[in-house]
C-alpha cells in the first residue's frame, strides 16, 4: 500500500483528506485505484487516459513524466505526491 | 581585469569543486552564479531579453517580479538608458522592494492574495492597456533559454572535460533549457536533472488547478530527472554548503546540492556532475527559517525560488 498526499486544492474532492492509501504495482494502478476510492479525484487527475497537463505526480519524489510515466513500476509503501503545476523563478 | 561596464561582467562564472559534499569517488562542481554583478543567474538572462528586444533608450520595460529577475532587469535597464516597473504581490519584503527602489526600478503593488500569479495577471493587463510598456515576460521570452546556451552552458563545457550529469533549479525552466540543451551537445550521455521545491501548504492553498502554468519555455520531455525538495532539505543543505565548503548559497542551490549528491551516490566512480547555484543566502537573511527548529513551518507561507 502507498500513500498518495493530497494537496490543497484537491482536498475538497477528497473530503478534507490530506492523504488516501491506495495500492498498485504501476503507477497507472495505483492512481486508478485512487479513482474507484475518491472518484472527483480522478477525476481532476485524469484527462482520459493521460494525467492532466497542470497536474503533476510524483513517486518517491520523482515527477513520473520523467521517470518512466503511468505505466513504471511503484514499489509497496511508495510515497505518491499530486501538484498543482506551478512556476518559480524570482526567489520568493 | 579591467571592464568598460559592469555589464561585461555578467558571465564567465567560476566552478568550484565541493571537497566535502561530494559523494565518494565522484566529483560535484558548483557554478557560483552569485557571482554575477548582482548576485544572481538572473543577470545574465535580463541582458539577454533587453538586448535582444533592441529598445531605443527612454523606452520602459514592465515585468511581474519581485525577486532577482527585477534587480537584474533594474540593472541592466539603468546601464541601457531604459525604465522598469516591477509589479509584485504587496506583502513582498520590505529590503525587495528597498533594493528594487535603489536600483531606480518603480513598484507596482498586485493584490496580496492572489501571489504571483496576480502580479502576472496585472502587468499583462497594464502591458495591454498602454503601448509605452514592453514586457519581456522570462517565461515566454527564447531569450532566457538563449543566455543560458550562449552563456551558462558553454561555459561549463569549455571548462570541464566530462558532464555526467548537470542539476538546476526548475523556475522558470530557463537555466535547464538552454545549459541542458549546449551540455547535451557536447555530452550527449549526460543526465539533465531538474531540482524543484516542494511547496507548503499555505502556497499552494491560494491556488487552484486552473491557475496550474506550464512556462511555454518549459519542455519537460528534455529533462531527464525532476526530483522534488522539501524546504528542510534545502536549507539543511544550505547549512552543509557553509559548514563543509565555506559557500554561502540560496534556498534553490541548496535543493540543487541535495540533488546533485542525490544522482552522485548513483554514478559510477569517476563521474563528474555540475550543480548550477544560482544565487548566494545574502538576499535570504531576513526570512526565519535560518535558526529555526521547525524550518518546514518557517518557510510553508512562501515559495523560495
Amino acid at each position: 500500500m502507498s500513500v498518495v498526499r493530497v494537496p490543497p486544492v484537491l482536498r475538497s474532492e477528497a473530503a478534507g483528506a490530506r492523504e488516501v492509501v491506495a495500492s498498485g504495482s504501476t503507477v497507472r494502478e495505483l492512481l486508478e485505484d485512487l479513482t474507484v476510492q475518491v472518484p472527483a479525484l480522478g477525476e481532476k487527475v485524469f484527462d482520459g487516459a493521460e494525467i492532466r497537463p497542470y497536474v503533476n505526480v510524483y513517486v518517491d519524489g520523482e515527477d513520473i513524466r520523467t521517470a518512466g510515466g503511468l505505466d513504471a513500476p511503484v514499489r509497496n509503501d511508495a510515497t505518491v505526491v499530486l501538484l498543482p503545476a506551478m512556476a518559480g523563478g524570482d526567489g520568493r | 581585469m579591467v571592464a568598460e561596464s559592469l555589464l561585461d561582467l555578467i558571465g564567465s562564472t567560476p566552478l568550484v569543486k565541493l571537497r566535502r559534499l561530494s559523494p565518494p569517488g565522484v566529483s560535484i562542481y558548483a557554478k557560483l552564479e552569485g557571482q554575477n554583478p548582482t548576485g544572481s543567474i538572473k543577470d545574465r538572462v535580463a541582458l539577454a531579453m533587453v538586448d535582444a528586444a533592441g529598445l531605443e533608450p527612454g523606452a520602459e520595460l514592465l515585468e511581474p517580479t519581485s525577486g532577482n529577475t527585477g534587480i537584474s532587469l533594474a540593472l541592466v535597464a539603468k546601464l541601457r538608458g531604459l525604465k522598469l516597473t516591477c509589479v509584485m504581490p504587496a506583502n513582498a519584503t520590505p529590503e525587495r522592494r528597498l533594493v528594487l527602489e535603489l536600483f531606480g526600478a518603480t513598484i507596482v503593488d498586485s493584490p496580496t492574495n492572489e501571489g504571483s500569479n496576480g502580479a502576472v495577471r496585472l502587468a499583462q493587463e497594464m502591458a495591454a492597456a498602454d503601448p509605452r510598456y514592453t514586457m519581456l515576460f522570462q517565461y515566454a521570452n527564447e531569450w532566457n533559454p538563449r543566455a543560458h546556451y550562449e552563456g551558462t552552458g558553454a561555459e561549463i563545457v569549455r571548462d570541464l572535460p566530462r558532464v555526467d550529469a548537470l542539476v538546476a533549479g526548475l523556475g522558470t525552466g530557463g537555466t535547464l533549457m538552454g545549459t541542458g540543451d549546449r551540455v547535451r551537445e557536447a555530452f550527449p550521455d549526460v543526465v539533465v536533472a531538474a531540482a524543484e521545491p516542494l511547496p507548503g501548504d499555505p502556497v499552494m492553498g491560494l491556488r487552484s488547478l486552473d491557475d496550474g502554468y506550464v512556462p511555454p519555455i518549459l519542455d519537460v520531455s528534455k529533462l531527464d530527472r525532476k526530483i522534488l525538495v522539501s524546504n528542510a532539505e534545502s536549507v539543511a543543505t544550505v547549512h552543509a554548503l557553509l559548514d563543509g565548503e565555506g559557500i554561502f548559497a540560496g534556498v534553490s542551490a541548496g535543493a540543487v546540492v541535495h540533488v546533485a549528491q542525490k544522482i552522485g551516490r548513483e554514478l559510477p566512480e569517476g563521474s563528474v556532475v555540475v550543480a548550477v547555484l544560482a544565487d548566494g543566502g545574502w538576499k535570504y537573511l531576513s526570512g526565519d527559517f535560518w535558526r529555526s527548529a521547525d524550518v518546514e513551518r518557517s518557510m510553508e507561507s512562501t515559495l523560495w525560488w
